[in-house]
């Protein structure tokens, strides 16, 4: 990885994914256009006949459009899968109400006069509804359409957590990998497009009524085009489904390893992990990218497959503690410690199934296993100093963080603040340099790959072995950061390929390669 | 031609229209006339059915209006709004053509009968391509004028038509209106609430007040012969107005004293006394009026005397 690339270079490199999502992205935008255009205008103009509804339906309507976007993703799951479906689904319900709206207060916004006069030279409802109504109320319905269409190119980008592809698997990608070019690279062309159709619709609402008729005609020709962009096939067919996290996309020990090192063909999704598991388990997706402790990985019974060619680093979990920390609190170091060797990655895993899936609390999870394991003391509730522990925003660390917390207030004197949820690497990371915690647990694999970034021969030399990576990141991080990563605790929260225990068993797939052979095998 | 029997509008406990019935005769113009709020508009939308009776019934040329389709019967009633009611997106021309797309003339069949009615309305020709909005008050209303006579259909309905220009312009085109051939072959319902208005151009007065007609007649009747008090309250202000402008020289003939006239150039006598007042202009004492063969020389005086005499035999 090169820190000095800039976006363009991204742009360049990545063009053939850019170029895919940004048809997609506008796809996804105008087929939901399309749809609220074919519902809403309609609606719009049955209430502007029966007023009595229009309280109701338009209610309703803002209603649905207050429901936070990924939450009406959500809901979109169960009902309608993942993929295209539900994100056109929940992109149509955000787009109804500017479409309804305009309609109608279109529509009854015309003079009545000229309403009468027409009914009086003998003009039919629907002769008044095509030649008066509708063209004069078409500038205030092409606001509301413009409204939607801006909208949606913004609503659209979240169609990458469910698998349908746009903008937003470049942008969410690009925040978990820490990568702005990548960030930008999803977000300057979304905010182009909202801004191209904004200006480009602004100009067809201020043509006169003459040509607006024409141009709204052009206007759904143009829109069924453009809708046309997310049919445009992009994969290739294979015998399964995969579905990638937008970041495991993005990186050298994700897909770009897979396809790299053992050449992997596989049709792929971009979905986020939080609905990733549950597809996996309902057989909407086959082989998914997946945390090798993660709880769900028991819930939806799926196992990892073993990565025989070793792309995935070791992401061995150990306590990252600043050098002022240490010298400031003498016994910290041996405290942390005495978690190191007790938790491998069944158990991690078992862990996190109890805090994600059963819903225990963290706090709970920590206790009876500090006790099982015979660590537990009770606290000493000492004040000899406050030791500041930090979290990322997971379950796993919530756990991590609340053991180190109650071997700390049992073994020695200091008491302990928590900060646990600081979002993602960076914000952590950030906040031990800056001194605002003392420490928290890390990865070696993050810390090699997202902070250190080593060349290529580096990462060759360090391979999949568990030592050797550990090593250079505790060197590497003395060095240049003066941070210590104390001992692993024992586990290895990896990347992983995943699939349903079942299919595994019954199309014998053990491995990486088991699969690709599968995949190959016409 | 229009019979209208004992129709009712209600609105709730609002009596819009109350039992009203009148006749028009073929190519007679009938104005509706009374103050605001009396029911003169839903009298007149009950004919072209924009609004449906409550009770009563409506014929035109001895057939129920009911009969057929309301848009095909509209498409035989010219109507012209206050406000003129154009469609700010059709050009003029589409706009006249209204009537006629929807009778399916052919496009030349449109074209014609367009021009020939902007020439007897005053318009120039570059309006056709000109939108409502680029014309004038006064244009725009002889447009609406056009748009309802373009399918010369024999019944017009006229909403306040003029209501909506300065006085000027209402005179000047009211007296267009009265000289259009067009519409002597019409019969016309107008609905107006400017007394001077009803009086100069309608053969007969309904005038209404609070739903029901009060006195339905022609303007000599309405002044001479009032039916109840409220009719000569209602005329009071303008009276002697009013009465120049309906009464005529031929009613006074007998009222002359016997002074033959020898001029070689004679004027009708089928003129108003308003309008008679306009020859003695430009110095002229006397003018010799002819009714069919007679005829009669009058100098101002005499023709003020007369018309004294007439208003107090008209009123004994
Ligand atoms: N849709 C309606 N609902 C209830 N009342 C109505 C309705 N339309 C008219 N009215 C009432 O009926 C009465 C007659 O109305 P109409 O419009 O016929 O009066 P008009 O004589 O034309 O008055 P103007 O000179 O002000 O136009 C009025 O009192 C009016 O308030
Ligand atoms: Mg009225």
């Amino acid at each position: 990885m090169n820190q000095q690339q800039t976006l363009w270079q991204f742009m360049q490199q990545q063009s053939d994914k850019l170029l895919t999502q940004t048809l997609e992205h506008i796809g996804l935008t105008f087929i939901s256009l399309l749809l609220a255009i074919a519902v809403g205008v309609p609606l719009g103009i049955f209430i502007s006949r029966r007023r009595s509804f229009a309280g109701s339906i338009l209610g309703v309507a803002g209603v649905l459009q207050t429901i936070p976007s990924i939450a009406l993703l959500g809901f979109m799951i169960p009902m309608l899968g993942i993929g295209a479906k539900p994100a056109i689904a929940a992109l149509l319900i955000y787009a109804l109400l500017p479409v309804i709206r305009n309609t109608y207060t279109g529509i009854t916004g015309v003079d009545p006069s000229i309403k009468e006069a027409a009914q009086a030279m003998g003009m039919s409802k629907s002769d008044i509804l095509r030649k008066v109504e509708l063209p004069l109320a078409m500038p205030v319905i092409l606001a509301g359409i413009r409204t939607a269409a801006v909208i949606n190119v913004g609503v659209a980008t979240l169609a990458s957590f469910i698998a349908a592809g746009g903008l937003g698997e470049f942008i969410f990608g690009g925040i978990s990998l820490n990568n702005s070019n990548m960030i930008l690279a999803g977000a300057i062309p979304a905010a182009l497009l909202a801004i191209l159709f904004d200006v480009s619709l602004a100009r067809v609402q201020k043509l006169n009524v003459k040509k607006l008729a024409a141009a709204s005609k052009a206007l759904v020709v143009i829109f069924i085009l453009l809708a046309g962009f997310y049919l445009a096939p992009a994969a290739y067919g294979s015998k399964l489904l995969a579905g990638f996290t937008p970041e495991f996309m993005g990186r050298q020990d994700g897909d770009l390893g897979l396809k790299e090192k053992y050449g992997l063909k596989i049709r792929t999704l971009v979905i986020s992990d939080a609905v990733m598991y549950k597809a996996a388990y309902q057989k909407r997706l086959d082989v998914i990218s997946g945390y090798s402790t993660d709880g769900r990985l028991k819930a939806f019974n799926l196992v990892t497959l073993q990565d025989d060619r070793a792309i995935f680093p070791p992401y061995y979990a150990a306590p990252l503690v600043s050098d002022n920390a240490l010298k400031k609190f003498p016994l910290l170091e041996q405290t942390l410690n005495l978690l190191s060797g007790h938790i491998n990655d069944s158990v991690m895993t078992e862990l996190n199934y109890r805090t994600d899936y059963l819903h225990e609390t963290p706090e709970k999870v920590a206790r009876d296993f500090l006790v099982k394991e015979g660590l537990f003391r009770p606290s000493r509730q000492g004040n000899d100093g406050t030791v500041r522990i930090g979290s990322k925003i997971f379950g796993e660390q919530y756990i991590l963080a609340e053991m180190y917390r109650m071997l700390i207030e049992g073994n020695t004197n200091y008491a302990v603040s928590t900060k646990t949820g600081l979002g993602g690497t960076k914000i952590c990371f950030d906040a031990l340099t800056n001194n605002q915690i003392d420490f928290y647990p890390e990865y070696t694999g993050t810390g090699l790959l997202v902070m250190l970034q080593p060349d290529q021969q580096t990462l060759n030399s360090l391979g999949s072995n568990r030592d050797k990576t550990y090593n250079y990141v505790k060197s590497e991080f003395y060095e240049k950061y003066r941070l210590h990563w104390l001992k692993p605790i024992g586990f290895n929260n990896s990347y992983a390929l995943m699939m349903r225990q079942q299919q595994a068993a019954a199309l014998h797939i053990k491995t990486i390669s088991d699969l690709k052979r599968f995949l190959d095998n016409k | 031609m229009i019979s209208v029997q004992n129709i009712s509008k209600h609105y709730g406990p609002v009596k819009a229209v109350d039992g009203v019935s009148f006749e028009v005769a073929e190519g007679e113009t009938v104005a509706l006339l009374g103050t605001s709020g009396c029911g003169k508009t839903t009298t007149l939308k009950m004919i072209n059915r924009l609004i449906e009776p409550t009770a009563g019934e409506l014929f035109i040329d001895g057939k129920n209006v009911k009969d057929q389709p309301a848009e095909l019967l509209r498409r035989s009633i010219g109507y012209v709004l206050q406000n003129t009611g154009l469609f700010p997106h059709y050009t003029i021309e589409e706009n006249i053509g209204v009537v006629p797309s929807l009778l399916k003339w052919d496009k030349q069949k449109t074209r014609q009968r367009t021009l020939e009615l902007l020439e007897k309305l005053h318009l120039p020709q570059d309006v056709l391509k000109q939108y409502p909005s680029q014309l004038s008050g006064g244009q725009q209303q002889r447009v609406g004028l056009a748009r309802a006579l373009v399918a010369d259909a024999p019944v017009l309905l006229m909403d306040e038509p003029f209501g909506a220009l300065d006085n000027i312009t209402r005179t000047k085109i009211q007296e267009e209106f009265k000289q259009l051939d067009e519409l002597k072959r019409k019969t016309i319902i107008m609905v107006t609430h400017d007394v001077q208005e009803a009086f100069t151009l309608a053969d007969r007065i309904c005038l209404m007040h609070k739903g029901k007609i009060v006195q339905i007649g022609t303007p000599q009747q309405l002044l001479f012969h009032p039916a109840i008090d409220f009719v000569k309250q209602f005329l009071e202000g303008q009276r002697l107005q009013l009465e120049l402008a309906s009464v005529k020289v031929t009613d006074l003939w007998d009222n002359f004293s016997d002074q033959p006239g020898e001029d070689a150039e004679s004027e009708t006598a089928d003129i108003t006394i308003w309008e008679a007042f306009r020859l003695f202009t430009n110095g002229r004492t006397s003018v010799t009026f002819s009714r069919a063969n007679e005829r009669k020389k009058i100098d101002f005086s005499a023709l003020m005397l007369a018309f004294q005499q007439y208003q107090e035999q008209q009123t004994a």
